[in-house]
């Protein structure tokens, strides 16, 4: 069918891939006018003026086959919305001074897993490891197994096939855009048809996380800190491709963290949180120790842990109680 | 010798990924130089030096900054190929989204940042669209929603690229990035070779000195806006 390409009319292009407008839009080429459509794909590149592409920075000749494999990965694209991630399994490689960190941890959709350590100690690096799918080939020599086997390597360029999302405590929205454009613009990217009803419900989430309500017409900089990292969170939860997050640091303020994991539990996300809160840590069911650049151990939360995570969190909640009763006037 | 040309505009984050890789490329017993094409001033000298790194600087003055890039490659060249090295790089910023840098067969590189907009990627000419690395720094400053949509406009406007996010403070995808510059075409020279896509044309009278406003003083190679109301 691809190959076919250069020799199809026009208008039967437009009819089986309606997303080439965004080819003609990225190149900055007319898109075919009417008059045009009976002319095949390589007949009308052909009959556009070449010294007015040669002006934009296109050779002419080209144009047939960036079409084609701009058709090419559109089509991979919408192929990749289904993609099922069973297990993930790190296997431990070695630490910046060469010694062996001697664990594996598999984790699948909806584990929660926290990771500990000082600054600086490797946290990115192993993240590092996972988005590159690492087959001993990085200076931790650790390896990424997806379900169970090797993932194919060309997964590690495939913006289709970006395994880890990442939310941070230092991301900011920069679009122009409303909320509700800039869900759209998302959905429209990830190539998924029912985008109304996915900004229904990520709003609709994000409104559950936030403190303050978010409306559709809000301009994305506009948001405070705590809405933006709700709909941040929401918009990974339904919209983000990747099967793995990874939280750094969410503040514990203007949204509920613990919502804020489940929600990402419940769409089947392996969720990683680098954190220094202990409340945070100790929620996942297991964290990673991270040491001079390796995984020094995994501990499972203990039952100990569990009900100093009570105690904690009753502590928590005691501190928020005050905090909202100074932030609106009141005092004690 | 490898050589490995680095375009982007200013301020998208060049010196730091290739700082970065550098890192990496050395860890693989690589050795590596440096040239910066700079237009007034550069103070990067200073930052490669510091890193042990060879440094050669071209500034292009009052000359266009691609224009000045191409005249100077095989001089640049044969600089690496003294050094002995196993890696040159070249940065030179794209100061005017039509710049085309890239010469066929040597691995070329443009790196933009998340910040730039997502209509960003359309409006940079051949030194996006027909680059064969396209890296995409400050990922950690903008939503994941922005950095995945901005990716997905790379890929549109460039459908054969490999596209990697890369943080330039921390150096997360540098080392990953190392591991695809070993794939690079060698070359003896560079005489002889062939730019990607013509080099932006400017030859009129202001390119000689010319400062008065008007048409007597227009000479040479100048186009008209059209107003079409």
């Amino acid at each position: 069918m691809i190959n076919a390409i250069p020799n199809e009319k026009i208008d039967k292009i437009i009819k089986s891939y309606p997303y080439c407008r965004d080819f003609f839009e990225a190149m900055v080429v007319d898109y075919p006018p009417k008059n045009k459509y009976q002319l095949t794909v390589k007949e009308y590149f052909d009959s556009l003026d070449s010294y007015e592409l040669k002006l934009k920075g296109i050779e002419q000749e080209n144009l047939v086959s960036l079409f084609v494999s701009f058709l090419e990965n559109m089509e991979e694209r919408q192929k990749s919305v289904q993609w099922n991630i069973e297990s993930l399994t790190i296997i431990g490689g070695q630490n910046k001074y060469g010694e062996r960190e001697n664990v594996s941890i598999c984790l699948k959709p909806g584990d929660v897993v926290s990771i500990v350590g000082p600054t600086g100690s490797g946290k990115s690096r192993l993240l590092g490891d996972i988005e590159w799918l690492a087959q001993g080939d990085t200076p931790t020599k650790r390896k990424i197994l997806i379900n169970g086997t090797i993932p194919p390597q060309s997964w590690r360029f495939s913006i289709e096939h970006k395994l880890v999302a990442q939310l941070s405590q230092n991301m900011n929205f920069v679009m122009d855009l409303s909320v509700e454009e800039f869900i759209k613009m998302h959905g429209e990217s990830r190539m998924i048809s029912d985008i109304e009803e996915k900004t229904r419900l990520i709003l609709e989430k994000a409104n559950e996380l936030a403190g303050e309500e978010i409306s559709l017409d809000t301009p994305v900089t506009a948001l405070s800190g705590g809405q933006s990292r709700a709909l941040m969170i929401a918009d990974t939860a339904f919209l983000s491709s990747s099967p793995i997050v990874l939280i750094d640091e969410i503040e514990n303020a203007g949204i509920d963290r613990k919502i804020a994991i489940s929600l990402l539990v419940t769409n089947e996300k392996i969720v990683l949180i680098a954190t220094h809160d202990p409340v945070l840590a100790l929620s996942a069911e297991r964290r990673m120790v991270i040491k001079n650049g390796g995984i020094e151990k995994i501990i499972e939360t203990s039952r100990n842990e569990k009900e100093h995570l009570h105690e904690l969190e009753a502590l928590n909640q005691k501190l928020m109680n005050y905090r909202e009763i100074l932030r609106t006037g009141g005092s004690f | 010798m490898r050589l490995i040309t680095f375009s982007g505009p200013p301020s998208s984050g060049k010196t730091a990924v290739i700082i970065n890789t550098i890192r990496a490329l050395k860890n693989n017993g690589a050795d590596v130089a440096v040239v910066k094409m700079d237009c007034l001033t550069s103070d990067d000298k200073e930052l490669y030096q510091k890193e042990n790194i060879p440094v050669g600087v071209g500034l292009s003055g009052n000359l266009c900054p691609d224009h000045f890039f191409i005249t100077n490659i095989e001089q640049c060249f044969e600089w690496g190929m003294k050094k002995g090295v196993d890696y040159l790089i070249t940065e030179s910023a794209g100061l005017c989204n039509r710049c085309s840098p890239h010469i066929s067969g040597v691995m070329a590189v443009c790196v933009i940042d998340n910040l730039m907009g997502i209509n960003t990627p359309k409006k940079i000419g051949p030194m996006l669209k027909m680059a064969d690395i396209v890296i995409i720094t400050k990922g950690d400053i903008v939503s994941q929603a922005e950095r995945e949509v901005f990716a997905f406009k790379v890929r549109q406007a460039n459908s054969k690229c490999l596209i990697l996010n890369v943080n330039g403070i921390t150096g997360q995808g540098c080392t990953e990035f190392a591991t695809i510059l070993s794939e690079a075409q060698e070359h003896d020279a560079m005489t002889g070779e062939k730019l990607r896509f013509a080099m932006p044309a400017a030859v009129c009278s202001y390119c000689l000195g010319e400062k008065k406003i008007g048409e007597e003083y227009q000479l040479g190679n100048t186009r008209k806006v059209e107003f079409h109301d």
